[in-house]
């Protein structure tokens, strides 16, 4: 809390660049991600999808098929046991795709190079948010505008780490570069407010604790929500590949490139559950700031009942994906549903309605 | 029917395809297929209820009774009920509720047609409303059915041993085998350190080894769920015994805590005017600042109410200040800042001469720039005649002066720079002698005439500060003498918060414990064979979401190695396929066991 403060100008502008050179970047690794996507179609690699294809059909008339994995691992001295693992990473037995480059080492060139702009422009648009914290002297996420810088700025944080930990989600690269740059667009379209200091309601360091969990419960919330939404699109493929009907259109061709529907499912499964608890974190450390603030923990203010709303939609669906007749389909449909309740918390409610989280035109 | 899935580790197998119909009885749990293949080793992973259909109900009430009460304790119905309960919140977020009586007053006259179905409908206090509490209710008595049995169970599963091998070892999700010249009962006693070193709960019986790990895990969901009643106690509690009134004070007034001298008051049932503590407090001053350059010129940068309180009927009077996001505590009781504005102090004289009215009257700010409305009522004006004629001022006071022609007079800034005063004047009879309480911001015009001066215009005067509007026809004047600030306060008797906090973050451990910790099991089995050396067998069964299990059998059989090391050349697994994932179709592999447990 620094009312004085006098906002510093040059930091400000400095933040307006880079966010701009960052969406610049973004862009670039975009249409790398792009080039990644085109140089992998089946035309370019004909045989080897073909192969893949066969593949898929032909494990999916064979069910149960047994897995042998070595790990060859530990000490010069000892080798380590083989293990055999005959669970299935998916319950029509097809392989997860080979990536949005199919195969194509000019395809996962690009890909590569999508992944480097895409570092590139983090680095920009974290420094785009560092330097608008310094210049206004508190926690970047004080308006519409800050809040989707710094969203933006998680969910590709978020994304990187999961690169970083040598996970295979290359294939959210370009539906992620899509959305960031609508995000940061439409933040400096739209939300654009000039760095000021916030009205005294804001004063108070359960802005940096509750407004940041809520930044990224929201940021891997999305993650999850495009795993839901490409595995309820990879499923209907899977479904219609596992009847015999042939997928050999470009829809197709996307499809069969994207990770199996299981793994899918699993990681939007992962991403929710790992970061419920801290959106549960965030709702009680918003009461207990409503507590300090307004005296009363829980009003129904209409953000309380969108968080709240938007929590029982997540309880719902991570219940639903261990019930028998909701699992699959219907609880991916539910962890979308969750996470439009999540966006409409932050778009439409800010907009729409007005309670007591209205602060500082939008 | 359902498909059933299963999921092994991620990084290192190919898939494999499972479809196990089950009939509807057995839907979504495993335990049938476990009884099969694994016995009771894959029973009980988890607690969670078996997610059945109930049957049809019998005959009688019991069976009615009996069959309602499977299904409100079935995990679909829950799930239904969440459903509902999150649909069921929407609307109190976009329809005024009736803690901001305002709002809902001016919805009502804006929907005069909707507006009666709402109030039928509970629209105006949904969360209060019996269909909310009715969704609610089912949904704590669905979760209480749930948890109950699962704790006992819980406990239960707590107290036996980890349950025996299964005769078939090569059946689980992972497996590992290996010759070894230890003996088995070295085998044995080496798994069983290894597996303890790890914490694992073990339990040896007939050359094999049974562990267990990830208790905490059911323990957590069990924690959530209960912490959710802990909530609910506390909410419960927060309605019932906490009360908060609301006082507009002006500069230099006081209050002390007593039911009449609240502008509104709503308390729980179990709070009476009895529990009012005896404190109170003046406003000395009111310091507010504001952006005076800047996007967000004219917003606020600091706002604090500085005063002087007391606790206890004869307390020392003590100097305070509260503002925004630090309430101040006096003798247990919270009181709140919650906005600010300006009184135009005013002098009235009525066609005698009199003084009808002298005081502070607060005007309540109507945007973010100050321009604020309000009502100078002067019910004890004397008309020339010496006959009661009631004056009345309604307008808008501006602390920073402007106008244009779109806004008309209006505030550009909200701090004092150029206070002024527009009324119009009205009189005849402001119906207040009826008894019926009235809103001191709001004028009744039914029987009151506005006053026009020698033209017939309006009188209308914008007034700086010492300016007197004088009414026409000598019924008298009006003078701006000054300006006062004015800050209101929630007073608030607080009672369930410790119940919700600790129940909250209960919540938050139970999740966390329930949501990342595996729960998981692994046998170890050790046999002498024909040629004298020893078998050695491990397996094991983890949760549908663990990827770890492989991982974790192939440490603790590197850890076994020292103790029990290969022979050069171990057997293949007993149904080793082969690391070819292009298995020939028709190739009669095995069914797998279903794991036995979810969620």
């Amino acid at each position: 809390m620094n009312i004085a403060a006098a906002v510093n100008e040059n930091f400000a502008n400095y933040s307006n660049y880079l966010i701009r050179s960052a969406m610049f970047v973004y862009a670039l690794a975009f249409l790398a991600h792009l080039a990644e996507w085109v140089f992998g179609a089946r035309s370019r690699v004909a045989v080897q999808s073909a192969a893949l294809t066969g593949e898929a059909e032909q494990k999916s008339a064979a069910p149960g098929v047994t897995v042998k994995v070595t790990a060859r691992g530990g000490t010069t001295t000892l080798e380590r046991p083989k293990v055999v693992t005959r669970a299935s990473a998916s319950d029509r037995g097809i392989a997860d795709g080979p990536g949005a480059a199919g195969g194509s080492e000019k395809g996962d060139l690009y890909g590569r190079i999508a992944v480097s702009f895409t570092v590139l422009a983090w680095l920009l648009h974290f420094g785009g948010v560092a330097f608008r914290a310094a210049s206004v002297q508190r926690a970047p996420w004080g308006n519409m505008y800050e809040f989707s810088t710094t969203f933006g700025m998680v969910a590709v944080g978020a994304y990187l780490v999961l690169l970083a930990l040598k996970k295979d989600v290359r294939w959210i690269g370009l539906f992620l570069t899509t959305t960031v740059l609508l995000d940061l667009g439409l933040a400096l379209s739209v939300l654009y407010t000039s760095s000021d200091q916030l009205v005294p309601a804001l004063h108070s360091y359960w802005l940096w604790i509750h407004v940041s969990c809520a930044i990224i419960s929201g940021a891997v919330f999305y993650l999850a929500a495009v795993g839901s939404l490409l595995y309820l699109f990879r499923d209907h493929f899977e479904v219609a590949l596992t009847a015999g009907r042939a997928q050999d259109g470009r829809w197709g061709d996307i499809m069969r490139r994207l990770p199996s529907a299981a793994t899918l499912d699993k990681f939007a499964y992962r991403m929710n559950a790992l970061v419920f608890p801290l959106w549960t974190f965030t709702i009680i450390a918003g009461a207990i700031w409503a507590q300090a603030a307004w005296g009363h923990y829980w009003e129904w203010d209409p953000k309380e009942t969108w968080s709240f709303i938007t929590w029982v939609a997540y309880a719902g669906y991570l219940h639903a994906r261990a019930t028998a007749g909701w699992k699959g389909r219907k609880a991916a449909y539910l962890a979308l549903a969750a996470f439009a309740c999540f966006l409409f918390n932050y778009y439409g409610v800010n907009i729409f309605v007005t309670g007591k989280h209205s602060y500082a035109g939008v | 029917m359902s498909i059933t899935q299963k999921n092994g580790g991620d990084a290192a197998e190919t898939p494999a395809a499972e479809e196990t119909p089950q009939d509807p009885e057995d839907t979504g749990t495993a335990g049938k297929s476990d009884s099969e293949e694994l016995g009771a080793a894959g029973a009980q992973l988890s607690t969670q209820p078996a997610d059945t259909l109930a049957q049809a109900p019998g005959l009688g009430v019991i069976g009615w009774a009996r069959w309602m009460w499977r299904q409100l304790t079935s995990m679909r119905v829950a799930l239904i009920l969440l459903f509902l309960l999150s649909l069921a919140a929407i609307p109190g977020s976009l329809i005024p509720q009736h803690s901001d009586q305002l709002k809902v007053d001016a919805f009502k006259k804006a929907h005069p047609t909707i507006s009666p179905l709402y109030e039928r409908l509970g629209m105006f206090h949904v969360y209060s409303s019996p269909w909310f509490s009715a969704i609610y209710i089912l949904l704590f008595v669905s979760l209480a059915g749930c948890i109950v049995p699962r704790t006992w169970q819980f406990v239960g599963q707590l107290r036996s041993k980890p349950p025996a091998a299964p005769r078939n070892l090569t059946r689980l999700p992972a497996y590992s085998t290996w010759h070894t010249d230890a003996t088995p009962e070295q085998v044995t006693a080496a798994a069983e350190r290894a597996l303890r070193g790890r914490r694992f709960r073990t339990s040896v019986t007939g050359g094999s080894v049974a562990a267990e790990k990830g208790y905490l895990r059911e323990a957590g969901n069990l924690l959530f769920h209960v912490a959710l009643f802990g909530l609910l106690i506390g909410f419960a509690a927060t309605s019932l015994e906490a009360a908060q009134g609301g006082k507009l004070i002006v500069e230099g007034d006081g209050f002390t805590n007593n039911l009449t001298q609240y502008d509104d008051f709503s308390g729980g049932t179990l709070y009476g005017k009895s529990d009012l503590k005896p404190f109170g407090f003046t406003l000395d001053s009111f310091d507010a600042t504001y952006a005076r350059t800047g996007p967000e010129r004219g917003s606020g940068r600091k706002f604090q109410a500085n005063i002087h309180y007391w606790n206890g009927a004869d307390g020392k009077p003590v100097k305070g200040t509260i503002s925004v996001n630090h309430p101040l505590s006096i003798g247990g009781e919270q009181v709140y800042l919650i906005s600010h504005g300006y009184a135009p102090v005013v002098t009235v004289k009525d066609a005698k001469g009199n003084i009808a009215y002298q005081g502070a009257v607060p005007f309540l700010p109507q945007d973010n720039l100050g321009t604020a409305i309000g009502v100078v009522k002067v019910p004890d004006a004397l008309g020339k005649d010496g006959k009661p004629d009631e004056l009345a001022f309604r307008g808008i006071f501006t602390p920073t002066f402007a106008l244009d022609n779109v806004q008309g007079p209006h505030s550009s800034f909200p701090a004092l720079d150029y206070p002024a005063l527009i009324l119009n004047a009205y009189h005849g009879d402001l119906g207040m002698d009826a008894g019926l309480p009235q809103n001191v911001y709001q004028l009744d015009t039914t029987h009151m005439t506005q006053l026009k001066d020698d033209n017939g215009e309006l009188v209308s005067k914008a007034l700086k500060p010492g300016d007197t509007l004088t009414l026409p026809d000598g019924r008298g004047s009006l003078r701006f003498d000054g300006v006062k600030t004015w800050a209101s306060f929630t007073i608030s008797h607080q009672a369930g918060n410790e119940a919700a906090l600790v129940s909250g973050a209960a919540a938050i451990l139970g999740l966390m414990g329930s949501l990342f910790i595996q729960r998981r099991r692994i046998w170890v089995r050790a046999l002498p064979s024909q040629d004298g050396t020893t078998l050695v067998e491990m397996g094991g069964l983890g949760r549908s979401e663990s990827a770890r299990i492989a991982d974790e059998i192939g440490d603790v059989a590197l850890q076994l190695q020292p103790d029990a090391p290969a022979r050069p050349d171990p057997d293949e697994a007993p149904d080793d396929d082969g690391p070819d994932p292009d298995q020939p179709p028709g190739n009669p592999a095995p069914q797998t066991a279903d794991e036995g447990a979810r969620a």
